[in-house]
């Protein structure tokens, strides 16, 4: 038996979406980090609970790069695929590499399956797969063997055959599967009878590795040098709960989180629901309007209050938002990005919904908007979003989106106390009070909460004066307000940190995005950078007010592209605002940027940057 | 801290500054002052008294009360009010909403915040019409109703707001029309008493768009009213007449009497606040023109609130698991240390 060491691996696990892929690959990640590596993850997943089984759209995948360097994303196309029946093959195979390794479970692809996924032929047996490292191993009948003389019925056995598959996995790449098991012993400590069988059948998939023949070399990915500290794995959607406790905290003041159930935001109530030893309550609210509706109430009693969406929950949730924009109270919206329109694609991510954010309510309604890069800054984020939303007394809403929200990334843990505190002071003196009399800093109307002796006031959704806060219909009043409320945001820029900027502040191609591309879009200008090429990549944390650090070098280069997943929402603006032409590059697959796509995209620009932009296409289409 | 001397309150510390703008000889003034007045003698915290409205004529209600208040959206002020006393259980909050407020667009919350027991004093000003906008019929008109939107007619059939209520589980319910001052001051008193949900029906005039609509009731309280007593029998027209129940628990209306023809009193249906909820949506059911309608407190049962049991999980989270530490919380999981050679340990 060899050992070979590889800097990186991308393997990507797909089977029915009742086979227990998500666990499986959330599993053996867990490994990667225990292991020291760096690593980055992609669950993509459908819509469906338990899609009929052997079907292609019932697919689900989780995708898992780790590596001994440090990286940015989940990876572009899997070295290793383990196909876990027919249509996982169909649907997973053309993203696998030249010369990539294929674990399939022969024990599915029998007629119907086969049938079911499209096949002809059996593709294991008809040479169609000759360019791949095949290794057929019929799961389902080892997973029974296993489990020989259990008490569960045949049915249960044949659910464990995912940890076969983890413990084969185990093996190649030299795991150490002690503390699986202990894990798996954990997880099922309800029901021992399952985690007994699981171990069992986990066990089994790691033996068969050692023991058959075919799998010759154990692949090891050493250790990546990290930053030193305290370390944990963390989604998204974890790390922003996280950060909204810490925020509530900095402010000193008690958290209220108001959801209604959506995909992909439903499990920062679930996180939140378990914090109520903080002091957190939360409140499954009959609709989003309610959600909203409720967290602006108790904002205006004091909390610190948040609900949390998706796009569809969010266009409910508008009306109840501006609200908040008229009467000035803060509240924190966060919106989880899927594809749409409508329903769109539940489970998928897209960047679809900046526009909708940015003016997604009646009249002149602006709101801070911000988004986060990565699964561990959604916490930062979320502090930012907090303290923001309670100086500035405003909505704020903070984009997030599927891929960050259930992605998992190594992330350092922060030191509390080092945080920044903002503690609130709510206003109780009574002399001289107007309701919409404004720190001259932040434009901020005093937050004085029920409950503060001589401060009875009355506010609402109908336009104020712009002192006392009585109900006025006053037209120089209507437009003094509604330029305050603009003019309120933009002074936010005056606390926004340093823009976020890759390479020098001029070259040839500038690259703008924001959000989750981060990733992608960092690792690719890194690529070019290290090739000589001059190129920059400009990550944007704030859409409202625009980073203003951008203002001093976008007009400094050749061509200035902004990539993101979705028809060219934030390109409008930088066109709007700064009155140059900028190339898109987009994607609306429901799927993140792969880093050689942007590459592509740059090099296009690179080798055109002697023309005049308008020679070349205006917009790149990202590869399928 | 000494505890601040009470202070009596007048109607007159519970009015604002601003100028009412309902119609003249709108209901809305009659209700106005008959709840100024009884918050005043209650003895209520000004500060800590929150009034909570949505969109409608009765929704500017809040501008004119002296106390906090905040005019919301429309049909949504039972979801904001419940943010706020979930959070802020040691306030009074009071929602102000009307017919096409609280039973159409803001349906859905209604029956929610009841349902919750949330601990909000619901007023729901029924008029019978859409007011601020100009008179189209409502949730609660008549079948028939002639409006700029239904020319020929309304074709659906009205809501009973009682009825939604007891089915949503509201847990104190009560009606009374707006010129009753004696009789809304006394349902008041008993609500701001009761701790949950509170839905209180008041009859209103809309004198523009909707005039009289009650006047079938209110012209002749003692033929078309049961006035609601606790352990007396359903009884009107000066005790001549009664309610008693047929065949399928039928409600009949009856002489009460013991002459011929005539049912004894002892037969009469008994009014209990605490009755059962089958007893209570029968009340519901005695609507014009078959039937006098009740007034008075319907039902009544104490139920734990959805904040007190919020807060309670909080406590008991607590007890159980100690007062959160935020590091243990960020150290959860699956934690590693990196040493100074950059590798994990």
């Amino acid at each position: 038996m060899d050992t070979k060491h590889l800097d990186r691996v991308v393997i990507r696990f797909a089977g029915d979406s009742g086979d227990g892929m998500q666990l499986t690959g959330t599993e053996f990640a867990k490994a990667a980090a225990e292991a020291g590596n760096d690593i980055s993850t992609f669950p993509d997943f459908p819509a469906e609970i338990r899609a009929p089984a052997g079907s292609l759209f019932g697919v689900s995948g989780f995708q898992l790069h780790f590596s001994s360097s440090e990286i940015h994303t989940p990876g572009d196309a899997p070295d290793v695929l383990v196909a876990m029946n027919p249509a996982a093959l169909k649907t997973n195979l053309k993203d696998l590499i030249e010369t990539g390794t294929l674990i399939v479970n022969t024990g599915a692809f029998i007629e119907a399956n086969l049938k079911k996924a499209g096949y002809a032929s059996n593709p294991i047996e008809d040479g169609s797969l000759g360019k791949y490292k095949v290794h057929a191993v019929d799961i389902n009948h080892l997973t029974m063997t296993a489990l020989d003389g259990s008490e569960l019925s045949n049915k249960e056995k044949g659910r464990a055959k995912n940890f076969f598959a983890l413990g084969l996995v185990f093996w190649m790449y030299g795991r150490e599967p002690e503390s699986e098991i202990r894990r798996i012993h954990q997880q099922f400590a309800k029901k021992p009878e399952f985690g007994e069988a699981n171990v069992k059948v986990f066990k089994a998939g790691y033996h068969f590795g050692e023991t058959a023949e075919v799998f010759q070399t154990v692949y090891k990915v050493p250790p990546a040098v990290f930053k030193p500290g305290m370390y944990r794995n963390i989604t998204g959607n974890e790390a922003i709960a996280l950060g909204l406790v810490v925020g509530a905290e900095l402010a000193g003041k008690k958290l209220f989180y108001s959801g209604y159930p959506i995909t992909p935001a439903s499990s920062i109530l679930h996180s939140l629901a378990k914090y109520k030893n903080f002091g957190a309550l939360t409140f499954q609210a009959e609709d989003e309007i309610a959600a909203m509706g409720a967290a602006l109430g108790a904002a205006y009693g004091g909390s610190i209050a948040v609900t949390a969406s998706s796009g569809p929950g969010i266009a409910l949730k508008g009306e109840a938002i501006g609200l908040g924009v008229m009467t000035e109270l803060p509240v924190v919206i966060l919106n989880i990005q899927r594809g749409g329109p409508s329903t769109g694609l539940p489970t998928k991510t897209e960047q679809s919904d900046l526009l909708q954010s940015l003016y997604g309510r009646n009249g002149e309604s602006p709101i801070p908007v911000l988004a986060a890069k990565s699964p561990g800054d959604t916490f930062y984020c979320a502090i930012e979003a907090v303290k923001i939303a309670t100086r500035y007394m405003v909505p704020v809403m903070l984009l997030s989106d599927g891929y960050i929200a259930n992605g998992s990334e190594p992330w350092p843990l922060p030191n509390l106390s080092a945080l920044p505190r903002f503690e609130v002071v709510h206003r109780t003196d009574p002399n001289s009070y107007f309701v919409y009399q404004r720190d001259p800093r932040t434009l901020a109307r005093a937050w004085v909460i029920p409950g503060t002796p001589g401060l009875e006031h009355r506010i609402g959704g109908i336009e104020k004066d712009a002192l006392t806060g009585n109900i006025s219909y006053a037209p120089e009043n209507h437009e003094k307000q509604t330029h305050v409320r603009a003019e309120k945001i933009e002074r936010i820029a005056q606390d926004i940190g340093e823009l976020d900027l890759s390479g020098a502040e001029s070259g040839d191609v500038l690259v703008i995005g924001w959000g989750g591309t981060y990733g992608a879009l960092r690792q690719a200008q890194q690529q070019l950078a290290a090739q000589g090429k001059q190129v920059s990549h400009a990550h944007l944390r704030w859409l409202s007010p625009l980073e203003p650090g951008l203002a001093k070098i976008v007009h400094n280069f050749k061509r200035v592209i902004v990539a993101e997943l979705n028809m060219g929402q934030l390109r409008q603006i930088i066109r709007a605002t700064f009155l140059i032409d900028v190339i898109g590059l987009n994607k609306i697959q429901g799927q993140p940027f792969k880093v050689r796509e942007v590459v592509d995209a740059v090099e296009v620009q690179l080798d055109a940057k002697h023309a005049e932009p308008s020679a070349v296409a205006t917009q790149s289409q990202a590869s399928a | 801290m000494t505890e601040a001397v009470k202070i009596k309150l007048s109607k007159k510390d519970l009015e604002s500054d601003q100028d009412v703008r309902w119609c003249p000889g709108c209901g809305d003034y009659a209700i106005l002052a008959t709840v100024q007045r009884t918050l005043a003698t209650i003895g209520i915290k000004r500060e800590n008294t929150v009034f909570v409205s949505g969109i409608g004529c009765s929704s500017r209600f809040p501008y004119y009360m002296n106390t906090y208040g905040f005019h919301t959206i429309h049909g949504r002020a039972p979801a904001i009010a419940s943010g706020l006393k979930i959070t802020r259980p040691e306030l009074d909050v009071w929602v102000i909403t009307g017919d096409g407020d609280g039973l159409s667009i803001g349906g859905n919350h209604m029956i929610h915040a009841l349902r919750r027991n949330m601990d909000l004093k619901i007023l729901l000003f029924n008029n019978q019409i859409y007011g601020l906008t100009k008179g189209q019929y409502s949730p609660t008109s008549a079948m028939g109703t002639r409006a700029p939107s239904t020319p020929t007619g309304s074709i659906d059939h009205p809501l009973n707001p009682i009825s939604l209520a007891l089915g949503a589980g509201a847990t104190f319910i009560a009606r009374a029309a707006d010129t009753d001052a004696k009789l809304m001051a006394t349902i008041l008193q008993e609500a701001y008493k009761h701790k949950g949900a509170v839905f209180i029906e008041l009859l209103q005039n809309c004198p523009v768009f909707n005039d009289g609509v009650w006047e079938g009731v209110k012209d002749d309280p003692a033929g078309k009213q049961i006035a609601l007593v606790e352990g007396k029998p359903l009884v009107f027209a000066g005790g001549t007449k009664g309610i008693k129940l047929g065949a399928g628990l039928t409600p009949q209306i009856v002489d009460v009497g013991d002459g011929p023809g005539q049912t004894p009193v002892a037969e009469i249906v008994v009014h209990s606040e605490r009755g059962s909820a089958l007893y209570a949506h029968l009340l519901a059911q005695l609507v014009q023109p078959d039937f006098p309608i009740p007034m008075g407190v319907l039902y009544r049962n104490d139920k734990p609130t959805y904040g007190q049991l919020a807060v309670q999980q909080v406590d008991d989270a607590i007890v159980k698991q100690g007062v959160g530490d935020l590091n243990k919380l960020m150290y959860s999981g699956m934690v590693w240390e990196v040493g100074a050679d950059g590798t994990r340990h």
